[in-house]
């Protein structure tokens, strides 16, 4: 008996199993359209907000935001995933993208990011300006150059004439505030939006050395997109004032 | 071994098997297919890859050593003695398991952190584990230690305790039992345990990266090494990536011949 | 070295008490969970009863009410099990140098020591071996030598040629009544054999608790407790070694295969033959090449498929159709015949 009841259930147990990867891959045969946004992690919120500002206006469209560090995203799209949009935390990965399979076209520049001081919300090593970070009690952690929170916290260093002796160049901000957070280090680099998104866990020192590293977003249309109309209309409701007013609200500054 | 024959074994078992054969290895092949053969050697060498490989092997084996030291008593406690709630006790020991390692990171932090139960009170002592090697060590130990356990002490319940009894009944004590007969009998539990570790502490990522941090020659493993590597120089990362799955080959090939040869 | 046992395991239901005189074996016989392994245990210091005292040699092993509950490896006491659990990853040599070694001996002395008894008990040769290269006789007399190489006070045997072919355990059984001789020890046994040649007293152990005990050869030829009658089945012929055969003292002869030295005349001996082995005539068989012994039948059992036909010490067991055809009763004359090679002879 047991054997009959799973002869015929496990079929049945299989195709339930793959039900949702078949309706997945049925895509848009249900006259729902669905838009895909690749963008920067440090989008989060506002895209989201976007997200649902668009959805509102456009019926029976459903945005997707595929949030992940730029250069993930990149390889994602050159691997073949089918994003519509794609907004990048810096030019370079837009220039990888745009540069290499022509996959990206006449990308804008949206908004601007800059650098701020972050340390634990009671500030144990007393840190208020760029120079002290290069102190010798200063448990300092940064990003790593070869991210682009890195980069900018290099240039940053340089143009300030400074060296820097992090304890730890961590892969992303995420990364870096989580040592802030924790308690683990006394101060790091990360950007101004992300100590806003950061709320009461730590404390944002703005500096003035931080306009010699402006970070740039950049968005595009991804060629060969099914929904070249929709994807276009995304990136005008990033650059419209709307957009831009979700932006300045979390932090970003204007291109 | 001519003429032997598995008895039993439907035909269709191997289909799975196979599929399930090729998922594994696929990917591997993937890896050397993607390898930039030519500049290969170069992009191993680097200064980078060099330090990270050495910190991985140097972290991975003082791990391995911290493991077998404190994970044998564990796995003994476990095997041969009887106490309330030891099963609760076993199913703790083996989270780390079935843990993100980013979660275990996390606990390390919060324990051992600047700011964690008890780093307040190591920072007294005059040291700090935050952002140091031994910070990667630990990380890789509570990773690692429940596969050294979850091995040995199948070894311990497999080989039974009656060769103990003989062993005390002739007169030994428990000391001389355990390292005269006990060890030498779950020894090759020990080594497959050990060589797991150290397997698993050399791929240690989230653990170390939440805990650790990340700087070229004090904290930055191999893995680390080859994530970072990817935001500039998918190829360097590729080419890691090949050499950790080699490192990691030879260790579990080396353990097996050696394990035979016991 | 004597041991005086006194123990209550209420857990086992095992409520034992018995004496070991010094140089005394004696022999613990009753059917499974009788009780008589955990005897063994409390004993060993392996399991602890809830009240009772075991000394051994002057020293209290283990007392309830004083709390003395001395550790397995501080007892002088061996353990022999069925299976020999020679150490794997030692040579033959090692682990009989292994109770020396754990005394504290030097490991070349300890190694001499181990030769030695290897030697006693006829595997010399073989020390340099690994115990799975060994079979499973000549891995039991390792076994063997590894006990008596610690030096114990006391020797527990648990059925020790119970996991043995039965082709090598008569050499076997010769070899441990040679080397237990003088020593005291306890072994636990299913086999009347066993007990009868390696034995100088039996306990039956039934349920828990002694229901029988005595010099052995009384034991097993008028056994009281029904353990005791069904496993004395054996016939035991006791008599004197005279022209290669056992004379009893009526003068008549029994032949047989010896088991072990070749005894000398004159040499007291025992026979010993199963009563499946026995042929039952109404009359006497001519011509054969069996021993044939005129009986008068004194009772007759029906055991299972089997009859058991009693003639005084002697008894055969027959198949129902068969003893139905032979229309025995109590008081009938009848002969009992058996082969020469069914026969066992022993030094006694």
């Amino acid at each position: 008996m047991v054997t009959m009841l799973s002869r015929r259930l496990l079929p049945a147990l299989v195709l339930a199993l793959l039900a949702p990867v078949l309706v997945a891959c049925g895509g848009d045969d249900d006259g729902d359209t669905t838009l895909t946004v690749y963008a920067a992690a440090s989008l989060k919120k506002t895209f989201e907000q976007l997200k649902a500002d668009f959805e509102e206006t456009h019926d029976g469209v459903t945005v997707e935001l595929v949030l992940g560090g730029s250069s993930d995203l990149v390889s994602q799209i050159q691997g073949g995933a089918g994003a519509d949009v794609f907004a990048s935390a810096d030019t370079a990965n837009m220039d990888k993208l745009v540069g290499s399979d022509d996959q990206g076209q006449d990308p804008q520049d949206f908004a601007t990011n800059t650098l701020e001081i972050a340390t634990p919300p009671d500030n144990p090593a007393g840190v208020a300006t760029l120079q002290d970070l290069a102190g010798p009690d200063v448990d300092l952690v940064l990003c790593a150059p070869e991210v682009p929170c890195g980069a900018a916290a290099q240039k940053v260093a340089d143009a300030a004439g400074l060296t820097f002796d992090p304890v730890s160049e961590e892969q992303s901000v995420t990364d870096v505030l989580g040592k802030i957070t924790s308690g683990q280090a006394d101060a790091g680099l990360v950007y101004v939006t992300d100590v806003l998104a950061a709320g009461d866990t730590v404390k944002g020192i703005e500096f003035p050395e931080s306009s010699s590293a402006v970070n740039t977003y950049p968005i595009t249309t991804v060629k060969g997109s099914d929904h070249a109309d929709l994807a276009g209309e995304f990136v005008d409701l990033v650059l419209s004032d709307k957009g831009q007013k979700v932006l300045a609200d979390a932090g970003f500054g204007a291109p | 071994m001519s003429g032997a024959r598995a008895v039993g074994l439907p035909r269709w078992v191997l289909v799975p098997a196979l599929v399930g054969a090729l998922f594994v290895l696929l990917p591997l092949v993937a890896i050397v297919a993607q390898v930039d053969w030519s500049n290969f050697w170069g992009l191993i060498t680097s200064e980078s890859s060099r330090t990270a490989l050495l910190l991985s092997l140097r972290t991975s084996t003082a791990s391995t050593v911290v493991c077998v030291l404190i994970g044998v008593p564990m796995a003994l406690v476990l095997a041969r003695t009887s106490f309330p709630g030891q099963g609760v006790v076993r199913s703790l020991v083996l989270l780390p398991l079935v843990l993100p390692p980013v979660v275990g990171g996390l606990a390390l932090l919060y324990t051992f952190g600047k700011r964690g139960l008890i780093g307040q009170s190591i920072e007294v002592v005059g040291t700090t584990v935050a952002f140091s090697t031994l910070a990667v060590v630990m990380a890789q130990v509570f990773v690692a230690l429940p596969f050294l356990v979850v091995s040995l002490e199948g070894a311990l319940r497999t080989a039974g305790e009656r060769y103990e009894v003989v062993a005390a009944s002739l007169g030994a004590r428990p000391t001389t039992v355990l390292l005269r007969v006990t060890l030498p009998l779950a020894l090759p539990g020990l080594v497959s345990g050990a060589v797991l570790a150290f397997a698993r502490s050399l791929g240690e990522f989230g653990a170390t990266v939440t805990f650790a941090g990340s700087r070229e020659g004090v904290t930055r493993t191999l893995p680390l090494e080859i994530y970072l590597q990817r935001e500039t120089d998918p190829d360097a990362a590729i080419a890691l990536a090949l050499v950790l799955v080699v490192v990691a080959v030879l260790v579990i090939g080396l353990a097996r011949t050696g394990r035979t040869a016991l | 070295m004597t041991l005086s046992f006194t123990a209550t395991v209420p857990d086992r239901g095992v409520e034992v008490a018995f004496d070991v005189a010094d140089g005394e074996t004696v022999a613990l016989l009753g059917p499974n969970g009788a009780g008589k392994s955990t005897v063994l245990s409390v004993v060993a210091g392996l399991l602890c009863p809830t009240s009772g005292h075991v000394e051994l040699a002057g020293r209290t092993l283990y007392d309830a009410a004083a709390r003395v509950d001395l550790a397995p490896h501080r007892r002088r006491v061996a353990l022999l099990a069925q299976e020999p659990l020679l150490f794997p990853h030692l040579t033959v040599l090692d682990n009989v140098a292994f109770g020396p070694r754990s005394a504290g001996a030097s490991r070349a002395g300890a190694r001499a020591r181990a030769q030695g008894w290897l030697d006693e008990v006829g595997v010399g040769d073989l020390g340099g071996r690994r115990p799975a290269q060994l079979s499973g006789g000549q891995a039991q007399r390792a076994a063997v030598a590894r006990a008596l190489a610690a030096e114990p006070d006391l020797l527990l045997l648990d059925e020790p040629m119970a996991a043995l072919d039965v082709a090598v355990t008569p050499a076997l059984r010769q070899t441990l009544r040679r080397v237990l001789a003088d020593r005291t020890c306890v072994v636990v046994t299913h086999d009347a054999l066993d007990a009868l040649l390696l034995a100088d007293r039996v306990l039956v152990v039934e349920g828990g608790r002694v229901v029988e005990t005595g010099p052995t050869r009384e034991v097993l030829t008028r056994p009281r407790s029904a353990f005791a009658a069904r496993l004395a089945g054996l016939n035991l012929v006791v008599g004197r070694w005279s022209e290669a055969a056992l004379r009893l003292d009526d003068g008549s002869t029994l032949s047989g295969l010896v088991v072990g030295e070749q005894p000398v005349d004159g040499e007291p001996v025992v026979a010993v033959f199963r009563p499946t082995a026995v042929a039952v005539y109404r009359s006497a068989p001519h011509g054969s090449p069996r021993n044939v012994v005129p009986v008068t039948v004194t009772t007759v059992e029906q055991l299972g498929d089997l009859v058991r036909i009693r003639a005084g010490d002697l008894s055969a067991d027959v198949t129902l159709p068969a003893a139905a055809e032979l229309e025995l009763v109590p008081g009938s004359a009848a002969y009992f015949s058996v082969k020469a090679t069914e026969v066992e002879v022993y030094p006694a």
